[in-house]
């Protein structure tokens, strides 16, 4: 959700005048699903920027100099709080981190004196992850910092989303009609709402697959978004993609009643070698990690010399390097340490 | 002061009996932070509502004759709704065995509910069910499959399908629906389904009905005038087209209620049954709640939405745009509850309604406790001026109210 009110303190004119080419004026990243071409170009174009950054010998420059990130993460999460952490420090950021081991949201501090606290430390964008689909829009609205939502629930991971997209156009180009398909856990996953989201506006369509338990209802029923569509047999919906996402199973799934077991779900619905050859020639294969090999994809798919599992890490730092850039940067990318 | 009825009349207003809400949580005893007996008695009459019943998930729960007679007796002073109590069909409200529903009954219970917490367990609610015929008091039942809602906190369709939470589908009611009827069938008990949001459970009752059955229902002014969206953000009436700029952020709790605010189609199906008379009552589930219950992440906070003070303005919309005539909106807030609860209509109360007045709902206005309506902020035509309990005036709008009245 965009909002009225003005940016991070000072960031405002210095954002207008780099990502001038294109608007790019969000206050927060809670969702991606509101985000119009345009504005995912701009983010797309800026981690191009980044990983230029990301590749000199000394990875550090200067835009977030006197700006501090806070890295709120309420649910257990190491790969994307270290990958946020390193797209802070490379921007000359201070980071500092609440997380949930040790924390005071451990001993059941509510959500409410969370944010009070974090509007009293005064960080200028607050990164946070949490179990509770919607919990970075509670927090958006009541402080100042600029939000960014690491992942909240099942509803939303926009960094993922645009790094999927970033790594995805890399690989294959313009995504103008090209077909994806996302296959696993839709249900419980906001790596797939993501993508989703990012994928459909950048012109590619949407193949998901799974069992039927881990679909959405409505999305079952044919209530889908225009542009996806729902497939159960994976080999049909793999047949001529452009491109792959395995989703992570939750291994608790078997014993909430939706899936028989984990030995057919990978059967069925595991990524192979010899499924992965379904895909248009060189079609690359993607994955949020971390993985379970041997049950959402088998280890030689993994890795495989499609698999783009690893560039999607390095790309997640720049892309989140984009976003912390567009919103609180103080000093122009050009200029050098 | 007395009423006096052409006065008002001649003002071009609305006179109306007073209106009956069969649906109603005050919080006393054991929630008083939420809402107090005297403070949602106070706000009831602010919303027209001259009798209302209150739902027993108290703390402790009204399960005892001593609690109800104790209740019973409590501050009845003149400036709020007459009160009758409901009491709970299994002792605790825990489901496991019967309260002493004879003894209630006896003691003045209205009627018997375990809301928010249905009996699952099919033999004891027959149980209940013999056991409500012979005290001559209806057992009103929220219909929840709680294994089918299990977790979820909003309804199950395209809207929970987009946000990622999780979905109470249509079938947790209904499936309950159609088991209690056929519990009805067989006891021949008087069975009364409370709040109902899905066309499916509409139709389950219209067949019900139709096969002579004494089983009766009520629709809730949000579940009339509200949809799925407004989880989304959305603050456009069901009849009303979206504005973005009325759109609220996602995720507010305050539409978070159960039954959940259902899709477009259950909405047209509950005022169809409105229409057609296989809905008999609308009842507010008014649910006051105190912030910190409601100040929380999502699917961390409690279900309700604060209703007394809006349903006249959400029902008369309807009403607007042609979905039900005014005399069947009027019956389902009056005589249709009286029927269902076999209670007199009360001659001398009264509700007078400004059919034209336009205000803006705000929390500091409220004489209930509890906030908690995504109605805040928003625009709404159709207000109470006045309300009448026993030929005296007990309430009449503030001196802001009446004067935007006459200066139209």
């Amino acid at each position: 959700m965009s909002s009225s009110k003005p940016g991070v303190a000072g960031a405002e004119p210095l954002r207008k005048e780099v990502a001038g080419r294109r608007p790019w004026n969000r206050r927060h990243v809670l969702d991606t699903d509101d985000w119009s071409r345009e504005e995912i170009e701009t983010v797309l174009d800026q981690t191009r920027a980044m990983r230029e950054i990301l590749q000199r010998p000394i990875r550090r420059a200067p835009p977030l100099r006197g700006r501090t990130v806070i890295l709120f993460f309420a649910e257990a999460s190491t790969r994307t709080r270290v990958s946020f952490e390193l797209a802070a420090k490379a921007l000359s950021a201070d980071v500092t981190n609440i997380t949930a081991s040790g924390s005071s949201v451990e001993k059941g501090e509510s959500l409410y004196d969370t944010v009070r606290t974090l509007q009293a430390l005064g960080g200028d964008v607050v990164v946070m992850r949490h179990a509770s689909s919607g919990a970075p829009y509670f927090v958006a609205e009541r402080t100042d910092a600029a939000v960014i939502n690491a992942g909240d629930g099942w509803h939303a991971h926009p960094t993922q989303g645009l790094l999927d997209a970033y790594t995805l156009r890399d690989a294959v180009g313009d995504l103008e009609g090209k077909r994806v398909a996302i296959v696993g856990d839709v249900l419980h996953s906001r790596v797939a709402r993501s993508d989703i989201n990012t994928l459909l506006p950048l012109g590619a369509r949407v193949t998901l697959s799974g069992p039927p338990t881990l679909i959405p209802s409505a999305w079952r029923c044919g209530q889908l978004p225009p542009g996806v569509t729902y497939e159960p047999d994976l080999d049909r919906a793999l047949d001529g993609a452009d491109a792959v996402i395995a989703l992570r199973l939750q291994r608790e799934r078997q014993e909430t009643g939706l899936l028989p077991s984990l030995r057919e779900y990978a059967r069925v619905w595991g990524l192979t070698a010899e499924r992965v050859g379904r895909m248009r020639p060189g079609a690359p294969v993607m994955h949020p990690g971390p993985m379970n090999e041997g049950i959402e994809i088998d280890a030689a798919v993994a890795h495989g010399t499609r698999s783009l599992i690893e560039t999607q890490v390095t790309n997640g730092v720049a892309v989140r390097m984009a976003l912390l850039y567009l919103l609180a940067a103080t000093v122009p990318l050009e200029e050098r340490v | 002061m007395r009423f006096d009825r052409h006065a008002f009349e001649a003002k071009g207003h609305l006179v109306v009996p007073g209106f009956i809400d069969l649906h109603a949580h005050l919080r006393e005893p054991g929630f008083e932070d939420s809402e107090t007996i005297e403070t949602g008695r106070r706000a009831a009459l602010r919303g027209g509502f001259t009798t209302i019943c209150a739902m027993p998930n108290t703390e402790p729960p009204i399960d005892s004759p001593g609690l109800v007679k104790e209740l019973l007796g409590r501050g009845h002073g003149v400036n709020g709704a007459r009160v009758h109590y409901v009491a709970t069909i299994t002792r605790g409200r825990k489901g496991r065995e019967l309260a002493d529903m004879v003894e209630l009954a006896a003691a003045g219970a209205v009627a018997f509910s375990d809301d928010g917490s249905p009996v699952q367990d099919p033999r004891l609610f027959r149980s209940a069910l013999e056991y409500a015929r012979v005290t001559g008091r209806p057992v009103i039942e929220h219909p929840e499959d709680l294994a089918l809602s299990a977790k979820g906190v909003m309804h199950e369709g395209t809207v929970s399908a987009r946000l990622g939470l999780p979905g109470i589908p249509a079938a947790a009611e209904e499936t309950a629906v159609a088991r209690d009827i056929a519990l009805a069938r067989m006891t021949g008990a008087r069975l009364h389904l409370t709040h109902l949001s899905t066309g499916g459970s509409i139709d389950l009752v219209r067949r019900a009905k139709a096969d002579g059955l004494p089983v009766t229902c009520d629709v809730t002014p949000h579940h009339l005038a509200m949809t799925d969206e407004w989880v989304a953000g959305s603050r456009a009436l069901a009849w009303e087209v979206e504005d973005e700029a009325l759109r609220a952020g996602p995720y507010e709790s305050s539409t978070k209620v159960n039954p959940p605010l259902r899709g477009r189609a259950d909405v047209r199906a509950l005022w169809a049954g409105l229409v057609d008379g296989t809905v008999d009552a609308i009842a507010t589930d008014h649910a006051p709640h105190a912030s910190v219950k409601k100040e929380v992440e999502f699917d961390q906070a409690a279900f309700g939405i604060s209703g007394f003070e809006t349903a006249v303005a959400l029902v008369l919309g309807g009403v607007g745009v042609h979905w039900a005539a005014l005399g069947t909106v009027i019956d389902a807030l009056t005589v249709g509850p009286a029927r269902v609860l076999g209670i007199e209509v009360p001659r001398d109360d009264w509700t007078v309604i400004d059919r034209d007045a336009e205000w803006i709902v705000r929390a500091d206005e409220m004489a209930s406790k509890g906030k908690n309506t995504p109605l805040i902020g928003r625009t709404l035509t159709g207000r109470v001026v006045a309300t009448v309990v026993g030929g005296e005036v007990a309430y009449e709008g503030e001196a802001r109210v009446t004067e935007a009245i006459s200066r139209r």
